[in-house]
């Protein structure tokens, strides 16, 4: 008998989570996949995801994360929905403590992604789900004819005003800096709208309304010079924040949160990977994350045959 | 075990069937390309078959109707909204866990 629940306990059912459950399956390692809300993680939220290979047409995100899912269970792994309040750390194991129940795990992968950033100007929480955004897929529809501000100038940014542009009349795109991050390719797309009206070196200081948003107050950090923007709606896409605080203290993280590896996946604690969005790295895109998570667990893996051999 | 699919409901339907219903009634407000809504339609699913004759849920495609979100605020979707004699007692917004939404069900019954 095992000393322990599962050989491999993974963290977060997004695409790093679902692969490393994929590859832990077919090593036949007794593995369970803990989410918290819904598989698929920030992928959900995509309409269409045009840079992962394999789908020349663009897939949905809700269809790729089913499918990541459906694909990885086929080969044993254990899905439940729960949230890991604490890891502790041991010599032989370790335990993720849930809501009435603790688990031990041989080795555990943390893929718990991460998500939106707040803008962090005043008005913003207040009027969350009241004109304030996070989520064009979710809320976009609800904007049909209207005039609205996207805030943002990444890939998630320029994807999320060009499907806007499905509903919205007119879409004001506000960027604090004279260029955008993302891709080229979908630059083009955005400038080539005639919908979309940008603002450069734009930031927003506030967002107005009483019951809804109704103005956006903005500065140019360039001349200086404040404007007032009224829109229905202001969607957010400025970046991303891991899901780590759930580690505090059992694992080291960066001053950002992000947890460091080396290139086996391997944190500074034996016993436990990390991948996917919450790990220290260059590029977070759903391909570069299924291949921390087939590394991971492959690394796990290797870690259970060499430390506790059956 | 099978069991009553939630009850589509439109504009048009939505006094007759929601605010005029003699049980409570929930319904999930929702679009087709919104993923945590399709997420939760499984879990809006289970609970019309578990609370059937004690509570009726209902889908409104939002797409398809702009006057009751409309009345309702509803500015971010999925939100589920709790009636119980015409008025709202609960709305709940975000993909959300199953016993977040029967805990403010079991409210209204």
């Amino acid at each position: 008998m095992s000393a322990w629940d599962y050989d491999i306990i993974i963290v977060g059912a997004g695409p790093a989570g679902l692969t490393a459950g994929l590859y832990a399956g077919r090593a036949r390692l007794k593995t369970l996949l803990l989410e918290k809300l819904i598989h698929g993680g920030q992928v959900m939220t995509t309409d269409l995801v045009e840079n992962y290979p394999g789908f020349p047409e663009g897939i949905s995100g809700f269809e790729l994360s089913d499918r990541m899912r459906k694909q990885a269970e086929r080969f044993g792994l254990e899905f439940r929905n729960g949230e890991v309040l604490d890891l502790k750390v041991g010599p032989d194991h370790h335990l993720l403590r849930l809501e009435g129940e603790e688990l031990k795990a041989g080795a555990v992968i943390i893929a718990s992604g991460a998500r939106y950033r707040n803008l962090g100007v005043p008005g913003e929480e207040a009027l969350t789900g009241k004109g304030v955004s996070y989520c064009a897929t979710c809320d976009g529809a609800l904007y049909r004819g209207q005039t609205i501000a996207v805030v943002g100038g990444g890939d998630t940014a320029l994807t999320d005003t060009l499907f806007l542009c499905r509903f919205a009349d007119k879409i004001h795109l506000i960027h604090r800096r004279d260029a955008f991050r993302g891709e080229k390719f979908l630059q083009e797309q955005v400038l080539a709208q005639g919908k979309v009206q940008i603002h450069w070196d734009t930031v927003v200081q506030e967002i107005q309304g009483n019951q809804a948003v109704e103005t956006l107050q903005l500065k140019n950090v360039k001349t200086g010079k404040e404007s007032s923007l009224p829109v229905a709606g202001v969607f957010i896409f400025v970046g991303i924040v891991p899901n780590s605080a759930w580690l505090k203290g059992s694992l080291p993280v960066d001053e950002w949160g992000f947890i460091s590896t080396n290139a086996q996946m391997a944190t500074s604690i034996p016993g436990i990977f990390a991948a996917g969005d919450v790990r220290s790295k260059l590029l977070r895109q759903i391909a570069t994350a299924v291949g921390d998570g087939a590394t991971a667990a492959f690394a796990a893996g290797e870690y259970l045959a060499e430390h506790h051999p059956r | 075990m099978s069991g009553p699919e939630p009850l589509q409901v439109s504009d048009a339907t939505f006094e007759e069937e929601i605010l005029k219903s003699d049980m409570p009634a929930m319904v999930d407000f929702w679009a087709a390309w919104c993923g945590p809504c399709r997420a939760i339609a499984p879990v809006v699913e289970e609970l019309a078959r578990d609370y059937q004759g004690k509570v009726k849920v209902a889908k409104m495609n939002v797409d398809e109707n702009a006057k009751t979100p409309a009345k309702y605020g509803i500015r971010a979707i999925p939100t589920l909204i709790i009636f119980k004699g015409g008025q709202v007692l609960e709305q709940i917004t975000g993909a959300v866990s199953r016993s977040l939404i029967e805990n403010a069900l079991k409210k209204a019954l």
